[in-house]
């Protein structure tokens, strides 16, 4: 069976007394060679020069807060359940009086943690978020010379007010509202189950 | 007498100095050769360029921790490294770097030692380096450092056949196994590579596989034996090893411009006309210029061919080179007898 058309029929001739003789080959093939050596050099210097990252490069993630400054995320734990790597975790608290600043809604997320050396980065957390709080931005996950130093907390996944993450190139308008619609095929399932409730009652 | 003693002395000093230099540096210019020709940069982090880089590699080489495996025999393996680096430090004594220095008003030759069978001398020190490489493999007591070894040392002297008709070639067209006769020979005259274009493709081929470098690298070849006869050896010995490879690929490419273009002979300029000082630094210049030129030829040629399978590897070297060595001393012995006569 012929599955694709670049293979080749193999034959055994004899070979001739030139190519016997490799001497051409190896010449040709020299000058290849030679030819390589005032070739661009296609090496990129990495920590001086950087390749250009595509606007929605699924990187080192980022707790967004809003633009009051608190924090989106309540602790709902559907980014954790979304996650194929099962590298999320998390504890939800409750939000004390005078705390309305920091956090948006009234249970919020005491501790955050994400695995990076589990995460597959694949943007499954982000997709199940429905607070807009969790995305994947263009930056990269630092190396570190032990394990435990993967594990991130809040400390570097919540952004700094002096210092916000645009996600603006992830959480375009189109995003939004695809993820808010119920007649497309990855809220079949919800709308599925709302109309049955409602059908309960 | 005691001025040509301390010239002399000042001359091994300063040719072992060079020799280790050039091979610390040829590992240097190997990787960026191989870099340049495969689209790549090279190492260029250590200083500028990368410059330093053979000094952090060397570094690396003597802080790396020594191992001598149990049931290896400790003393030949001790042994193996150190007549590898020696015979192959040896080798550049014979080789005539340039013509001769005039100091206060005696002239010394710029060659440690004028012997007058300097060819065969290389030839015999050569022969003795497959000692270190088959005594280092052997006393490994691993079976790919042994196998390693058995194939270094029947390459070798399978190869050293042809090696040596092609020398036989070299020395009926001088008429002397001096290597400074030789370089005499062609000063001003044509080089031994028109005549013996031949017998050069010839010698070029048996000095890869003298070298044990590739397309010839079998006794060492990554892939089937791991490293060949170094498998077990760590640190610095492993370092003499590798300085070893090196320091024979630059006498080898220093013999190759020594026996087919002209030794230090300087291209379209008669040597006579210039003042034996200025003459011998040119030479010795020239001669260090040809030798780098080979030593990119054997790069070069390592990164465009693959390796040779064993038994291709015999077939070549006496099937075909043999054969073809013999042809060329006969075709050299017809050039001596008629056609060098009309010239």
């Amino acid at each position: 069976m012929k599955l694709t058309n670049r293979s080749k029929i193999v034959s055994n001739k004899e070979m001739t007394f030139s190519e016997k003789l490799y001497i051409p080959a190896i010449a040709s093939g020299m000058v290849t060679t030679i030819k390589h050596l005032f070739k661009k050099k296609v090496t990129v210097q990495y920590p001086e020069q950087l390749r250009p990252m595509a606007p929605v490069y699924r990187g080192l993630h980022v707790l967004k807060r809003d633009d009051a400054g608190a924090e989106r995320c309540t602790a709902c734990g559907m980014c954790a359940v979304a996650c194929p790597a099962e590298a999320i975790t998390m504890q939800s608290a409750e939000r004390k009086k005078g705390e309305e600043k920091l956090y948006r809604e009234e249970k919020y997320a005491a501790i955050y943690e994400i695995n990076m050396l589990r995460c597959i980065f694949c943007g499954l957390c982000e997709e199940a978020c429905p607070k807009e709080a969790i995305f994947l931005t263009d930056r990269l996950v630092d190396t570190e010379y032990n394990r435990q130093n993967f594990v991130y907390g809040k400390d570097k996944l919540v952004e700094k007010m002096d210092n916000r993450v645009d996600v603006n190139k992830r959480q375009t308008i189109d995003v939004t509202a695809f993820k808010l619609a119920t007649d497309t095929k990855h809220n079949e399932l919800f709308s599925a189950k709302k109309i049955e409730s409602k059908s309960h009652h | 007498m005691t001025t040509y003693i301390i010239f002399k002395l000042i001359l091994v000093l300063v040719l072992f100095a060079v020799t280790l230099g050039v091979a610390m540096y040829a590992t240097y210019g190997e990787r960026k050769v191989a870099a340049f020709l495969q689209d790549r940069i090279g190492p260029n982090r250590a200083g500028p360029f990368g410059l330093l880089q053979p000094i952090a590699d060397g570094a690396k080489m003597f802080m790396k921790e020594e191992i001598i495996p149990n049931v290896s025999n400790k003393w030949l393996f001790i042994l193996g490294p150190c007549i590898a680096i020696t015979t192959a430090l040896l080798t550049g004594a014979a080789i005539p770097w340039g013509n001769v220095i005039n100091i206060n008003g005696a002239n010394y030759s710029v060659q440690v030692a004028d012997l007058n069978i300097g060819i065969l001398y290389i030839f015999a020190v050569v022969s003795l380096g497959v000692y270190g490489i088959m005594i280092g493999g052997w006393a490994s007591n691993n079976k790919y450092s042994l196998l390693g070894a058995v194939r270094a040392s029947s390459q070798m002297i399978s190869y050293e056949l042809s090696m040596g008709l092609c020398i036989i070639a070299i020395v009926m067209m001088t008429g002397s196994a001096s290597l400074n006769d030789m370089a005499l020979q062609q000063n001003g005259s044509v080089w031994n590579i028109v005549p013996q274009a031949f017998g050069f493709i010839l010698f070029l081929t048996c000095a890869l596989a003298e070298c044990n470098r590739a397309p010839f690298d079998l006794a060492e070849c990554e892939t089937e034996l791991i490293g060949g006869y170094h498998t077990e050896y760590s640190s610095m010995k492993l370092g003499f090893y590798l300085f070893a490879e090196y320091i024979n690929m630059f006498i080898s490419a220093a013999l190759i411009s020594t026996l087919y273009f002209g030794g230090y002979d300087i291209p379209f300029v008669n040597d006579g006309d210039l003042s034996t000082n200025l003459a011998a630094t040119l030479q010795v210049i020239t001669m260090l210029g040809k030798t780098f030129f080979f030593i990119f030829v054997f790069m070069w040629i390592r990164w465009t061919l693959p390796r040779f399978r064993y038994d291709q590897l015999m077939k070549l070297g006496w099937n075909y080179l043999l054969p073809l060595a013999i042809l060329n001393l006969v075709w050299t012995a017809v050039y001596v007898m008629f056609i060098q006569p009309l010239i």
